[in-house]
């Protein structure tokens, strides 16, 4: 059993995000460490793209404040390497990224170097399955998973195409759009779940997920794991603009996770009961 | 070459988010449907629209003065007299009417110069279709006659401030926009760029320019012209007025691309001062396809520069790319300077202000007609209205040799 399916196996996943190296090298550290303190089973590490169209407002600020703070590919093996926690990573980045380390005109270079330096899996959100052939075979023969988004839209045979090419778990994107906080959760989340409910990879949902009845939610209706990065990002932004100092910030993250994470504990317990509360 | 898979060699293919893909694959369908195949007669439908609205056929001209110049004759091919002053029409025009046929109702666009944010918002008007166009901070500035004319024209023009708030941001931004809204949008992208079926089909939208300049030339000259040359960007003219005469082998084709200031590029900085990506790029990915890119050793982005806000993009379109790879076309540079002076010249000797993207073509064939053969076919992409602003104050920044005195008419404010 590879460490990510490994981290599903008991009980349902907090998988949270942040930008490697926001707002600076040191500081982030602490913060993906702190996110480990507070419950996550795999974390989404993202190396930042000068383009990155998936992205809503406050991703795309983390990537603007670790780009400006001099996050490389180079810098963020190394990253990997000085980070101190023990659960599964998965490197998320545009193809362009991966494409052009080392001798650049393929994904492998990159591959075989991330999974030196402990990356256990890939979401590309600009790779679609018809292209992601190259990646696939580099992951295969690395070691490493690839994770696939299913979006709202995602119908018929293009679902069939992603689950023949998907391993570590699945991403269902809960809503449209782009990536972001929100107050209120999509119904869409629950439409896509049911499109994959016989794909024997587990499903986490992402997009929108902000708070721990959120995230309760989202595994009462099906979900092995729930994504988070909005709003985590948010927290880091909000110490950059107040000034706070990194140990705060972390402090701070660390709740935020513990919070989501026993939504996560309350959802799955919910789901143990023979007959639901929740209408 | 033009392949149903979506690939120019390498080049081209689909890199986009998920949650866009079933809508690229409708736009697909649609295009083999009503553009390829004509059906519900959607490409007649297209072409009248295109004469009565847009005014096509646009004339060849041969333009005597530059002819005598260089002691050659040179034809010039104007896109400047299509409706709204440039070759941008021709795609616009194209895919709100397809977005019309394929039940959108919504339209979406990004524009650099406002040149394509203007021929969307005209369409849209002329279509009755809702429309937003999203513009980079500083290129709203840079080009604020078009931003009234989209207003005018009822479309909602919404500024990007990322990075440096240029098209590159705001083709991201159009991006996210429909990612959300894909159900019901359609995004008229502007150039010959994005995923498979953007570049094909922004081309045969375009191809016009050189169906008309092709049987305009025999009729006019009576043969082909020894060398066809435009300026390129993304490099929508450039793959409309090359599509025909791909074939004709013997004539030779040029892409002129924007040198601006240096053709150096600042790693550090992440800046190349210039948008030549044809002539200094490296194979990369951006928004959507496989193309040549201007890129930093990591494969970040970088941010271009031109003098003209119509070439100022780190991308360029992967059919062009692959043509300038086999060696069909050839790919050469203007710089800035240069390019201003090319604008007084085509002013002054033919009573024509092109766009300063055209001017980078004119600036070619002053110092290089000795090469370009006994015909030359220029294409003049668009006019040069929408640039009087930032010619004045280049003009006066940087002591462009032919240009006419100025201060008295700069107003008050002074340069």
């Amino acid at each position: 059993m590879s460490r990510i399916s490994a981290a599903f196996a008991d009980g349902p996943a907090f998988v949270p995000y942040l930008a490697a190296g926001d707002p600076d090298y040191e500081s982030s550290l602490s913060y993906v460490e702190a996110l480990e303190r507070g419950g996550a089973d795999v974390i989404e590490l993202g190396l930042p793209f000068s383009e990155p169209i998936a992205e809503g407002s406050t991703i795309q600020g983390a990537i603007v404040r670790a780009l400006e703070a001099g996050m490389t590919p180079t810098r963020y093996f190394e990253f990997v390497e000085d980070l101190d926690v023990d659960v599964p990573l998965v490197c998320m980045t545009y193809y362009n990224l991966i494409y052009q380390f080392g001798e650049g005109g393929g994904p492998e270079d990159f591959v075989r170097r991330a999974a030196a330096a402990g990356i256990d899996g890939f979401v590309v959100p600009d790779l679609p399955a018809e292209e992601a052939e190259p990646l696939r075979e580099a992951c295969d023969e690395h070691g490493c998973e690839l994770v696939f988004i299913v979006a709202p839209t995602t119908k018929g045979e293009r679902l069939e195409r992603i689950m023949s090419q998907v391993s570590g778990y699945v991403y269902v994107q809960a809503r449209l759009g782009t990536t972001g906080a929100r107050t209120d959760l999509s119904g869409r989340a629950e439409e896509s779940l049911e499109r994959v409910a016989e794909w024997d990879v587990p499903k986490a949902v992402g997009f929108g997920i902000s708070t721990g009845d959120h995230a309760q939610r989202v595994i009462e209706a099906g979900a092995d794991g729930v994504i988070v990065g909005s709003a985590l990002v948010d927290i880091v932004a909000q110490g950059v603009e107040r000034g706070d100092p990194a140990v705060t910030v972390a402090s701070r993250l660390e709740g935020k996770a513990r919070e989501l994470k026993e939504g996560a504990l309350r959802g799955a317990a919910a789901n143990e009961r023979p007959h639901p509360e929740r209408t | 070459m033009s392949s149903h898979t979506g690939k120019f060699g390498e080049y081209g293919g689909q890199y986009v988010p998920e949650a866009l893909m079933p809508a690229i694959e409708e736009l697909e369908d649609a295009y083999e449907r009503y553009v390829l195949d004509n059906e519900d007669g959607f490409m007649d439908d297209f072409r009248e629209r295109l004469a009565d609205f847009g005014g096509r056929p646009t004339p060849l001209q041969k333009a005597h003065r530059l002819s005598e110049r260089y002691d050659r004759d040179v034809y010039l091919k104007r896109e400047d007299l299509l409706h709204g002053g440039a070759h941008k029409l021709n795609n616009a025009l194209g895919q709100v009417l397809l977005a019309k046929y394929m039940g959108k109702d919504r339209i979406i666009a990004e524009t650099g110069a406002g040149q394509h944010g203007t021929a969307t918002a005209m369409a849209c008007a002329h279509l009755g279709m809702p429309c937003e166009v999203y513009m980079g901070r500083r290129d709203i500035n840079r080009q604020r006659p078009n931003v009234f004319r989209m207003r005018l024209n009822g479309a909602e023009v919404t500024p990007v401030t990322v990075g440096r708030g240029t098209l590159k941001e705001a083709i991201s931004e159009t991006m996210r926009d429909w990612a959300t809204n894909v159900e019901d949008t359609h995004y008229v992208i502007g150039s010959v760029v994005g995923p498979h079926p953007f570049p094909a089909m922004v081309r045969d939208f375009q191809r016009v320019i050189s169906e008309e300049a092709r049987e305009q030339m025999i009729e006019k000259a009576g043969r082909l012209p020894d060398s066809v040359l435009t300026c390129a960007g993304g490099g929508s003219n450039t793959m409309g007025l090359f599509a025909e005469f791909v074939p004709d082998e013997e004539v030779d084709l040029y892409a002129v691309e924007a040198g601006g200031s240096s053709l150096e590029v600042d790693e550090a900085e992440g800046v190349a001062p210039n948008s030549a990506t044809l002539s200094t790029g490296t194979e990369g990915v951006l928004h959507g396809s496989r193309t040549r890119v201007l890129q930093d050793r990591d494969g970040q982005i970088m941010e271009s520069h031109s003098v003209s806000s119509g070439l100022d993009y780190a991308g360029v379109g992967p059919e062009l790319a692959n043509l300038v790879d086999r060696g069909r076309v050839t790919a050469v540079n203007v710089a800035d300077d240069p390019a201003l002076e090319g604008f007084h010249r085509l002013s002054q000797l033919e009573g024509i202000i092109p766009a300063l993207e055209s001017a980078h073509a004119v600036a070619y064939v002053e110092e290089n007609h000795a090469d370009l053969g006994e015909v030359i076919l220029l294409n003049i992409s668009g006019r040069g209205d929408k640039d009087l602003e930032t010619v004045l104050e280049e003009t006066h920044d940087r002591d462009v040799e032919n240009a006419p005195e100025m201060e008295t008419f700069a107003g008050t404010g002074g340069f």
